[in-house]
């Protein structure tokens, strides 16, 4: 089906949708079944849902990888095998940014966009970096929503969600249940894709663009090879020194 | 007491012997020679929620709602309860406290008073612990601040609403006017009909509550007296078997804000008290607690076998819609009419949120009049109901008979609506205002023509 005719049939449509639009929910919209996505509020095959995350991101301006508490604090063994599967996807994505969820507190009294996104007002980072397609990945579910849908209401931002539960309706695609495997997949995918539409990575592996904030952290560099990021260990400078156990968050897996 | 000897002397409040449920396993543990109070809690067998509600064997027991809700508490893996007394309700938390001595319910006090309790609820169930406790009528009304704040922090709480009058005049009688408050606040709503139904219910609440597209609280309401001070026969699985316990790291928010340790103990700061939220966060969080409200449907259709149960409803002229004790005496006024040679059909509305809207629509599609008792003056459920089959029905909607402030609801009142909404004959009961639509003349002589 080409685009034209997906836009004109779809449920949940990219904005801006409006002031105030209905929630998908109110519009009909629910979390899909098992082995199965959401493409702009219809129930897809989860990999007809991948492939479209993947030509967004490659097509659409800014890219934006847009990770969670889930993956940014290693909680885990598994968290971190998330977060490393995270920026193995992130590897497959010219020039895509990476700008963290990291917390859900609102941002007083400034907010940078360059640094971080947040669920209370995050239009003013999707507008400061002009986000056109995005992915949500390790938020949890009730603060992903929000954004998601505000995120429709007020901008022109495409919105992708790999979600760890049931998904999400609010986003314009979204797959489920995704462990360390599924995005793993969707990641190969994102490379099948790629290839299919002949969209070459830079040869020296630094396809992550820095915002400006970020540049100006590293010492000016521009890019950075998603790859060479290393992980902090899950035992040490974690939730684990609060008191949070390991095994808590391994049922997320 | 002793530990001992207060394990030996199980009463209800009447102090009668606790017999409502099976007996427990013939091995027990010991110390001292004494019996363990906490020995058949330590053996409960988790076992999954699929099997709990479809497959364990059932024993029947002849006891009243408040054991019912006590047996339900039992074989749910409850962690924490808190009690605050009021009429109909208090026997039922007199009876998680028993439950707490045996050692099925891991903590429970007694709070200051209803705001008191639903706040240290809403605690609990933050910092993650699976939470239940009951209140009624004034308490209701007491405590719904910190109530209707639960689906905004999307807290999967389970409170059970033992129905009463809301005061004042004072009195304690049976009257569900208090549902109408908890309609508009965000939390899934039940409506149990009897013994079975609460018992039932309160499980299934919270296997569906803490669902993680759901996490929201569950209310689970039941006409006071009627359903708990009555006995009834209540099918239950052996209470060797518990739920599995709530496992919150799976839940839509974080637990308190452990992302940010130390925990902070208010989990996001005041919206839009800063110039930096954006203008809608208050609006999508309202949207959210909501669609959170519409996920639950799929889990009620699986748990719960359906919003709603419809008897007789295929080619049935008369509809009753009921909930609570009012489906009961209509499901009576169903069987008088059939043998008066009139087609009427039953609908018995088990989940009012989510509301079964479409569910509602398809099955009165073809209905030439519809009536609906209700135990309390304003008439919520009627209209619920008009709103919901508005544009999809052409029947005469009766929004009555109602009954309140502690009256009971003799069957003989629903079937004179009925006869009323079929003749056009004048109601004794019900104003003409609370009668909505008007069915085709033609077709109420061609129907009348058959009975």
């Amino acid at each position: 089906m080409d685009l034209t005719k997906e836009l004109e049939e779809a449920i949940v449509a990219p904005g801006p949708q409006g002031f105030h639009p209905p929630s998908a929910a109110e519009l009909g919209v629910l979390t899909p079944d098992e082995g199965y996505g959401l493409k702009f509020g219809h129930v897809v095959e989860e990999e007809r849902a991948m492939e479209a995350m993947a030509r967004t991101m490659f097509t659409r301006k800014n890219a934006t990888i847009f990770p969670g508490p889930l993956v940014l604090w290693a909680w885990n063994d598994h968290a971190a095998d998330k977060a490393k599967a995270v920026l193995e996807l992130a590897a497959e994505i010219p020039d895509v940014l990476i700008i963290p969820m990291p917390d859900y507190r609102p941002k007083y009294p400034k907010v940078e966009p360059e640094e971080a996104i947040n669920p209370n007002h995050p239009n003013l980072t999707i507008w400061g970096n002009k986000i056109e397609a995005c992915i949500f990945i390790g938020v949890h579910c009730h603060y992903a929503n929000l954004t998601l849908k505000m995120i429709r209401a007020g901008t022109n931002c495409w919105t992708s969600a790999v979600c760890a539960e049931q998904g999400h309706e609010d986003a314009m695609f979204t797959v489920r249940d995704s462990d360390a495997t599924k995005i793993r997949r969707v990641a190969a995918i994102f490379k099948r894709v790629r290839e299919e539409m002949g969209i070459k990575l830079p040869e020296n592996g630094l396809n992550v663009r820095f915002t400006g904030l970020q540049s100006r952290v590293h010492d000016g560099k521009t890019h950075t090879n998603p790859l060479d990021f290393s992980m902090a260990s899950p035992v040490d400078g974690n939730a684990a020194a609060f008191g949070h156990k390991a095994e808590h968050m391994q049922k997320e897996a | 007491m002793s530990e001992g000897l207060e394990a030996e002397v199980k009463t209800n409040p009447q102090g009668d012997p606790i017999t409502s449920a099976p007996a427990a396993p013939s091995t027990t543990s010991t110390n001292g020679g004494r019996k363990d109070p906490h020995s058949d809690a330590k053996r409960q067998v988790e076992v999954s929620p699929d099997y709990m509600f479809f497959e364990a064997p059932r024993e029947r027991e002849f006891i009243t709602g408040s054991e019912c809700a006590k047996e339900a508490v039992r074989r749910s893996n409850v962690d924490l309860s808190v009690a605050y007394p009021i009429t109909p309700q208090s026997e039922t938390l007199q009876l998680i406290g028993v439950l707490y001595g045996e050692g099925y319910v891991k903590e429970f006090y007694r709070g200051e008073e209803e705001y008191g309790v639903m706040s240290a609820i809403a605690g609990a169930s933050r910092a993650g612990v699976r939470a239940f406790t009951a209140t009624a009528g004034p308490g209701t009304l007491r405590g719904l601040e910190p109530i209707v704040s639960w689906a905004g922090h999307r807290l999967p709480a389970v409170c059970m609403f033992t129905c009463r009058v809301v005061n004042a005049p004072l009195a304690i009688q049976p009257d569900n006017i208090e549902i109408a408050y908890l309609l508009q606040s965000g939390m899934i709503v039940f409506h149990a009909e009897n013994q079975q139904d609460l018992f039932d219910f309160i499980m299934k609440a919270f296997i569906i509550g803490e669902k993680n597209d759901v996490t929201l609280p569950v209310g689970v309401c039941c006409d006071g007296f009627f359903v708990t001070h009555a006995r009834g026969y209540c099918s239950m699985p052996d209470k060797g078997f518990k739920l599995p316990g709530r496992d919150v790291y799976r839940g839509a928010v974080p637990v308190l804000d452990a992302e940010n340790p130390p925990a902070r103990l208010s989990r996001d700061a005041p919206v839009q008290k800063s110039n930096f939220m954006a203008y809608n966060i208050h609006a999508v969080w309202q949207q959210e607690v909501w669609a959170g409200v519409e996920r639950s449907r799929k889990y009620i259709e699986h748990y719960m076998d359906g919003l709603l149960e419809a008897q007789d409803v295929d080619g049935a002229d008369v509809l009753l819609i009921a909930s609570g004790s009012a489906a009961a005496q209509s499901r009576e006024a169903v069987r008088q009419c059939k043998e008066r040679g009139i087609k009427a059909g039953l609908i018995k509305i088990r989940s009012l949120r989510p509301f079964p809207t479409a569910e509602l629509r398809k099955l009165c599609t073809n209905a030439k009049l519809i009536v609906i008792p209700e135990f309390n003056y304003v008439g919520w459920l009627a209209k619920d109901v008009a709103t919901a089959i508005y544009g999809f029905s052409k029947a005469k909607i009766v929004a009555g008979p109602h009954v309140y402030g502690g009256m009971s609801m003799p069957v003989e009142m629903i079937t004179d609506e009925i006869e009323c909404g079929l003749t056009g004959k004048k109601s004794n009961t019900v104003p003409p205002s609370a009668i909505m639509g008007v069915a085709d003349p033609a077709a109420v002589a061609e129907f009348m023509k058959s009975i």
